[in-house]
């Protein structure tokens, strides 16, 4: 069965937070990883191996350059 | 002594060990006798032919925030504790960063990510392995995270010389601020090497003891009955900081580094010279660039690892190098072996058995083994007199590297 939006924004609130210490609430949907999150690129990188967990969804590093936003990775996620 | 030297000195003293993760927790603890050696319960104990160790009193992931922690092999998070603390006891002193340098070692680096990250990649494949996985695994990974931590630019270093390494980067350091490249420098060693390929590898070479109905009664320098090392992890860390810095910022100064002596068996890749000629050399260099002569030296924290032939070397060669006065002790009877750690925490408590003026013991010394003609100090601590004294730290590794640091009284 497919995810709900919450359901991964809740996911992946959790997963940043683990790595990166950024509280779960403030993963909001229009949010920028690099720009407003202030994430690295091997924070990315640790959290795309979290979400292919989490999720269960292969994120190829081609694919993971054009997920920008927090929207980006649960459209990726839901497709 | 040359007047014209550039003057070392302590002020900062960081250390997270086997018996407390701290400086003070760790003091005390060694002036009670008390060992920090315990059974392991982890599943892999079965597998080895020794089931203790000194497991650090604090678990360093417990100490640091979740996602600095996971970025961090286990040596990496004991010298980051223990620089902090450092750096705190130091006052966070003012320096400009091109005047700030760092030298940390460890023995064996992150093998403790290398091997759970080969287990990761064989099982998982190489996406599923951290990005961090080379920053963790690296030798130097602890001198540049310390390095990052405090903004250092004068140099961060990583000497390698086994259970000298951490010896090695405080005499670096000594010598950084000596040349001139550098007001102030964090130094001192790390490891966390409790992982059965260690243990086995070690039993292997037959250098561990297996008391394994007795883990606290386990290291014992100098005694008859002693079977081997027993492995410990944590860090140990000072501030050196040239003395004309440390008096302009009126800093408090624990003791002066005044010497160093370093040399090379070239004997054996583990055995240790039968006259410890190596030994000899490498403590009357450090007495003689401190200016000392052996009547001064009235303390030596030993190498001494509880291995039987090791010990009794390095005993006749203080007597050899300073005279038979000199108060010895082997802190490792209560902490163990923290490998490359083993100088940073040991010049720790060299430091502090100066500026407190009395030497901690070695416990479990019941039989004090034919040859020694120093005396140990033993069951309980020795007071120190008052006045100018000095105490050297010697650190010996495999591979036949020798390393001596002489503290004196400021």
């Amino acid at each position: 069965m497919a995810l709900t939006e919450q359901e991964i924004l809740a996911g992946l609130g959790k997963i940043v937070n683990e790595i990166t210490g950024i509280p779960a609430a403030e993963v909001t949907p229009e949010k920028s990883f690099v720009d407003d999150l202030d994430i690295d690129s091997l924070s990315m990188v640790e959290i795309a191996v979290a979400a292919q967990d989490e999720f269960g969804v292969e994120i190829p590093d081609d694919q993971l350059k054009h997920l920008k936003t927090v929207k980006d990775v649960i459209n990726f996620i839901q497709s | 002594m040359s007047k014209d030297r550039v003057r070392v000195v302590v002020t900062g003293l960081g250390a997270t060990t086997p018996l407390g993760g701290d400086v003070a927790s760790t003091w005390s603890a060694l002036l009670e006798g008390r060992s920090g050696i315990r059974p392991l319960t982890e599943d892999w104990v079965d597998s080895v032919p020794v089931k203790f160790a000194g497991v650090a009193a604090v678990d360093p992931a417990e100490v640091l925030p979740r996602p600095e922690a996971r970025r961090l092999d286990r040596s990496e998070q004991f010298a980051l504790i223990a620089a902090r603390q450092a750096w705190q006891d130091a006052g966070a002193p003012e320096v400009p960063a091109e005047r700030l340098g760092v030298c940390v070692s460890s023995g064996i680096g992150g093998i403790g990510t290398t091997l759970s990250a080969y287990d990761t990649f064989k099982e998982r494949g190489w996406q599923r392995l951290s990005p961090f996985t080379v920053p963790m695994l690296m030798p130097n990974g602890p001198a540049a995270w310390v390095g990052l931590e405090l903004g250092a630019r004068a140099g961060v270093h990583a000497t390698v010389s086994a259970c000298a390494s951490g010896a090695e980067a405080i005499g670096y350091a000594l010598e950084m601020i000596r040349a001139g490249r550098a007001d102030v420098v964090m130094a001192g060693g790390t490891e966390a090497a409790i992982h059965p390929l260690n243990v086995a590898a070690f039993a292997a070479a037959r250098a561990m003891s297996t008391r394994n109905d007795e883990p606290e009664r386990a290291s014992r320098p100098w005694d008859r009955g002693r079977d081997g090392f027993v492995l410990g992890e944590g860090a140990g860390l000072i501030v050196l900081e040239s003395y004309e810095h440390a008096v302009a910022r009126g800093a408090r100064i624990y003791a002066e580094v005044a010497g160093l002596g370093m040399s090379a068996d070239s004997h054996h890749i583990t055995q240790p010279e039968p006259e410890g000629r190596g030994v000899v050399m490498a403590m009357t260099q450090a007495m003689t660039d401190a200016g000392l002569t052996g009547r001064d030296i009235l303390h030596v924290n030993a190498h001494a690892t509880s291995t039987p032939a090791g010990d009794v070397i390095e005993a006749q060669a203080v007597e050899k190098s300073f005279g038979s006065h000199v108060l010895v002790t082997s802190t490792k009877s209560m902490t163990g072996h923290l490998l490359g750690g083993a100088g940073g925490i040991e010049s720790v408590f060299t430091i502090k058995t100066l500026s407190e003026r009395v030497v901690p013991p070695t416990i479990n010394l019941e039989d004090l083994d034919d040859g020694v003609d120093v005396e140990i100090v033993c069951d309980k601590p020795r007071d120190l007199p008052g006045g100018q004294i000095a105490a050297v730290n010697n650190s010996f590794g495999f591979g036949g590297h020798n390393v001596a640091v002489a503290f004196t009284t400021v």
